[in-house]
């Protein structure tokens, strides 16, 4: 048995020293390798590198992008903002151009309700003056027929000759407008 | 040591199980990768997810926490494919049937540690000329009567264990958790085998220990992976940036 087991290990020694290589196997491996590292070389890590590029170029073009849209949505919201003053300014001012044209169209009618009114008295005056004279006329003819009538009656004597009616109505007119205008004063 | 050849073909032994492993590894991590980044769809569906995620692991995690600055991005595709080729090539080792990870033999392990070795002393050179042996053989701030004994220190450490390490470390885990995997499989053959019960019985402890064992170096198998791939990243930032160290 012992002797079964030295002898065993004697042969596998001269047979087979574990640190000696076989030489096809080393041959094999490195072209193996070779062949894999080509492959890898020219295709494997090209290809992750270009997918992982294109990714980070996605993600950090969408963070641009992000911060772009920002920029000009904070742009727009001052253009509104300006926009918004402008018309504030705008409408300020046409308050006040609005507020002067209506004070100057009150101004205006103001005068012209003044000058209707005037000129309505004026004529209602010169209407009054002519009215005043067409009775003064009328009374004068009238006054002087029933006056120089009544008169004849009282006195007896017919006054029927006009030209001395005439002459005696105008004489009392003349004496009724003096005392007029000395009541009058 | 070695299983026996798919095909005579070759050198005397043949076309192993694990060069086919080797090639189908290329097959499954070129296709998947290739299928997850063709979409480059800016919301990513399940399997694009997944590749991004996977990806997004060595370059972010790796690739740039390590190295950082803007350089790092030319040496993703070298960090890239060493951690999932040998990942893939690790897990074999997990799966039923397959059962095998391709860096239990050390022929693999030593390539990737010279493609590495080669591509950072390169860095190095580029970057600093042949300034660069000094900066990294001398280090600042060290008294004058010290440097005889730091100098072959540094030499044997960077330019000649480093690769060593970096290659066996890969290789001799996963020899290790293949070997415990088989053997704790043949003595539970062996044990189930005994005509005694009690004994017989105990292939159940060791079943246990076997799942346990399993576990574990499919846990082994990814930090492998990621260990190896991180000290690559490392080895590079310390070529890139030799003068401030």
């Amino acid at each position: 048995m012992n002797q079964l087991i030295i002898s065993a290990a004697t042969e596998g020694a001269e047979a087979a020293n574990p640190l000696v290589p076989n030489v096809w196997e080393m041959g094999v491996v490195l072209a193996g390798f070779a062949v894999l590292f080509f492959i890898v070389v020219k295709f494997v890590v090209p290809m992750f590198e270009k997918t992982f590029a294109e990714r980070a170029e996605a993600i950090e073009g969408g963070i641009a992008k992000a911060e772009k849209a920002q920029a000009e949505a904070s742009a727009a919201l001052e253009e509104y903002k300006q926009q918004l003053t402008d018309a504030r300014a705008e409408a300020n001012r046409i308050r006040e151009e609005a507020r002067a044209e209506g004070a100057q169209i009150l101004a205006e009618l103001k005068e012209k309700a003044a000058a209707e009114s005037a000129r309505i008295t004026a004529q209602a005056h010169a209407q009054i003056e002519s009215e005043r004279q067409a009775a003064v006329v009328s009374l004068r003819s009238e006054v002087g027929t029933l006056a120089t009538t009544l008169a004849g009656r009282i006195v007896g004597e017919t006054l029927e000759d006009d030209a001395r009616a005439a002459r005696v109505v105008d004489r009392f007119l003349a004496d009724l407008e003096t005392q007029n205008a000395g009541v009058a004063k | 040591m070695h299983l026996p050849a798919i095909l005579p073909w070759g050198a005397a032994d043949g076309f192993s199980k694990q060069m086919l492993l080797v090639i189908l590894s290329v097959v499954i991590i070129a296709t998947f990768f290739v299928l997850a980044a063709r979409k480059q769809q800016l919301v990513p569906g399940k399997l694009q997810f997944a590749g991004e995620a996977a990806y997004g692991f060595v370059r972010n995690s790796i690739a740039k926490d390590i190295i950082g600055g803007r350089d790092f991005i030319k040496y993703v595709p070298l960090l890239f494919s060493l951690f999932f080729f040998i990942l893939v090539n690790n897990i074999y080792g997990a799966i039923p049937v397959i059962q095998l990870p391709s860096f239990s033999h050390v022929g693999g392990a030593y390539v990737l540690a010279a493609i590495v070795y080669v591509t950072w002393i390169g860095i190095g050179i580029k970057k600093n000329g042949l300034r660069y042996f000094k900066l990294a053989t001398v280090p600042s701030g060290v008294p004058v009567y010290i440097l005889p004994i730091v100098i072959p220190i540094e030499i044997i450490s960077n330019f000649l264990v480093r690769p060593v390490t970096h290659s066996l470390r890969l290789f001799a885990t996963m020899l290790a958790g293949h070997l415990i995997v088989m053997i704790a499989g043949s003595g539970i053959e062996y044990l189930v085998m005994q005509e005694n019960v009690l004994l017989k019985g105990t292939s159940v402890l060791v079943l246990a220990g076997a799942i346990a064992m399993y576990m574990l170096e499919a846990l082994i198998m990814a930090l492998q992976a990621y260990v190896f791939t991180l000290l690559t990243a490392i080895y590079i930032e310390g070529a890139l940036h030799a003068d401030s160290h």
